[in-house]
């Protein structure tokens, strides 16, 4: 017998899970996944847990249901990871060992990275929305709420769903329209990075829905501390901006497991081959999903797509076939742009976002980077796509694990 | 597209950095320093050595590896090169803008 061992249970895992279970014969291989925690979180609903749109319950489930039966499913922490045995030891002193290991541990906030971001002022005046505590905290926050300045404001890239403090702001914006209280809160975007976002097309379309949302931008800028006791955030260049209510994306970092077991870079994410997925330390532990340092977005859609091409590279390992490179860095994502309507970007490692329609070349119904109600559907849709079928590895019609050129708009195709 | 810099065509693209780094010499770098208000002292140079370093070795610039490279401390970094450090430093390095990924 041999065994696959997959680290970690989220969005990336539990696809593994599922997509190997299917491959792999019972009388060869045993499939172990492990995860400490009990929940498994619809994490996109994060962004609207905060706003009242969805409820508590809606974002998690019992994250077993989704494992398949004949994969044994361990819910302890990891201790160590050892590479050079194939073995990976757990809190209790239960060790297990592999003969391929898939690292899935993603990636959390670390708010302890910046000086008074975690002090005093954490859930009072400052708030995450990337965990379920932070983003049901600020949903209480805001039910009282009278106003004042608010800011949005990401630590330092790469983040998770890097779209996702954009999408925080739209939906503050309407948020407060709809409770007659706009005109009392002025909402201020802070980000590191020179614009609204990562590529320059989707920057440019992002950078005028803020406009007309009366949304203030402040660009490079890089946090040094949180002054929470004068409210204001400060940069390296002793740039200030004031807030009452800080809705901060804190520093992203890979598992702490990846930094004992000595397998990640400055941010404990894992050095993996881009198109293969392969670990590039050993070959027979592969990366998936935000766990990896790969150049593409920390994203569920990311990781479905990537899950499709590992599977693949996992068999043909199995089978002594040389590793097929193929992922692209294939990202899908909508943007809620609030008053129930969003935009859809569709991009991948050399491709930027460009305007066009999706699945289907000249038909839609989904229209890239333009905001309309059918995107907002959409994304409304995909909670239910997730529960369903992204997590449980089935296919989703229509929707290829690299990116398709057809029906898009590109200026210079590279 | 071309770009006299020090009494030299140097092909950059177009938000001004060196697309070939064998077009790179101290001269070029002074120049660019130049037009970006910095004048270069040894610390410039220490800092500038470690981003081409890194670079040759393929890895990515970030704020966060200034602070841990020992070469200097963020603040230092921003008084060296004012405005936005690092777009500023990659450029008289003549390597690539860093893309703050993704």
């Amino acid at each position: 017998m041999k065994n696959l061992l997959i680290l970690g249970a989220g969005t990336a895992g539990t696809m593994m899970a599922n997509h190997m279970h299917s491959k792999l014969s019972k009388k060869d291989w045993n499939i172990t996944i492990v995860d400490q925690f009990k929940t498994h979180y619809y994490q996109p609903g994060f962004l609207f847990l905060p706003f009242d749109i969805y409820t508590s319950k809606q974002v998690k489930k019992n994250g077993k249901k989704f494992i398949p039966k004949r994969v044994q499913h361990i819910q302890e922490k990891i201790e160590l990871i050892d590479a050079e045995n194939n073995k990976v030891s757990l809190e209790s002193g239960t060790v297990l060992d592999y003969d391929i290991l898939i690292i899935a541990t993603g990636t959390k906030i670390a708010p302890d990275e910046i000086e008074g971001m975690n002090g005093p002022e954490w859930y009072k005046s400052v708030f995450d929305f990337y965990t379920y505590e932070g983003a049901k905290a600020l949903r209480n926050k805001l039910r009282e709420w009278e106003g004042g300045k608010l800011v949005v404001h990401i630590t330092e890239m790469p983040i998770k769903c890097p779209v996702a403090p954009l999408e925080f702001a739209f939906l503050a914006d309407s948020y407060f329209k709809n409770k007659g209280m706009r005109d009392k809160v002025e909402i201020t975007y802070v980000t590191p990075l020179g614009g609204a976002f990562t590529k320059p097309k989707a920057t440019e379309a992002l950078h005028h829905l803020l406009e007309e949302k009366n949304i203030k931008e402040v660009t490079d800028f890089n946090i040094e501390r949180v002054d929470y006791e004068n409210n204001k955030i400060i940069d390296y260049a002793d740039e200030e901006v004031e807030y009452d209510l800080l809705v901060t994306v804190p520093t992203n970092l890979g598992d702490e497991v990846i930094e004992r077991s000595g397998l990640g870079d400055d941010m404990n994410f894992v050095p993996t081959n881009k198109a293969t997925l392969q670990s590039k330390a050993y070959e027979n532990i592969f990366a998936i999903g935000d766990a990896t340092n790969v150049p593409a977005s920390k994203a569920g859609s990311v990781a479905h797509f990537e899950a499709e091409i590992l599977t693949d590279n996992i068999l043909r390992y199995i089978n002594g076939e040389p590793l097929k490179a193929e992922f692209d860095g294939h990202a899908n994502c909508f943007v809620e742009t609030g008053n129930g309507k969003a935009l859809l970007i569709d991009f991948n490692y050399t491709h930027e976002p460009v305007e066009g329609t999706f699945p289907f070349p000249h038909v839609g119904p989904l229209r890239l980077l333009k905001e309309s109600r059918a995107n907002h559907m959409g994304k409304m849709a995909f909670r239910w796509i997730y529960w369903n079928m992204l997590i449980k590895g089935v296919h989703i019609p229509f929707v290829s694990a690299t990116m398709s050129e057809k029906g898009k708009n590109f200026e210079t195709v590279e | 597209m071309k770009k006299m810099i020090a009494n030299r065509e140097i092909e950059v693209n177009e938000e001004g950095y060196l697309v070939d780094f064998n077009q790179w010499d101290r001269e070029v770098s002074e120049c660019i320093a130049g037009e970006c208000n910095v004048v270069m002292t040894d610390k410039h140079w220490e800092v500038i050595n470690y981003l081409q370093d890194k670079h040759k070795n393929e890895e990515p610039l970030s704020i966060r590896g200034i602070k841990k490279s020992g070469v200097v401390n963020i603040k230092e970094f921003y008084n060296l090169f004012p405005g936005g450090p690092l777009k500023i430093s990659t450029k008289i390095a003549g390597i690539p803008k860093p893309k703050s990924c993704i």
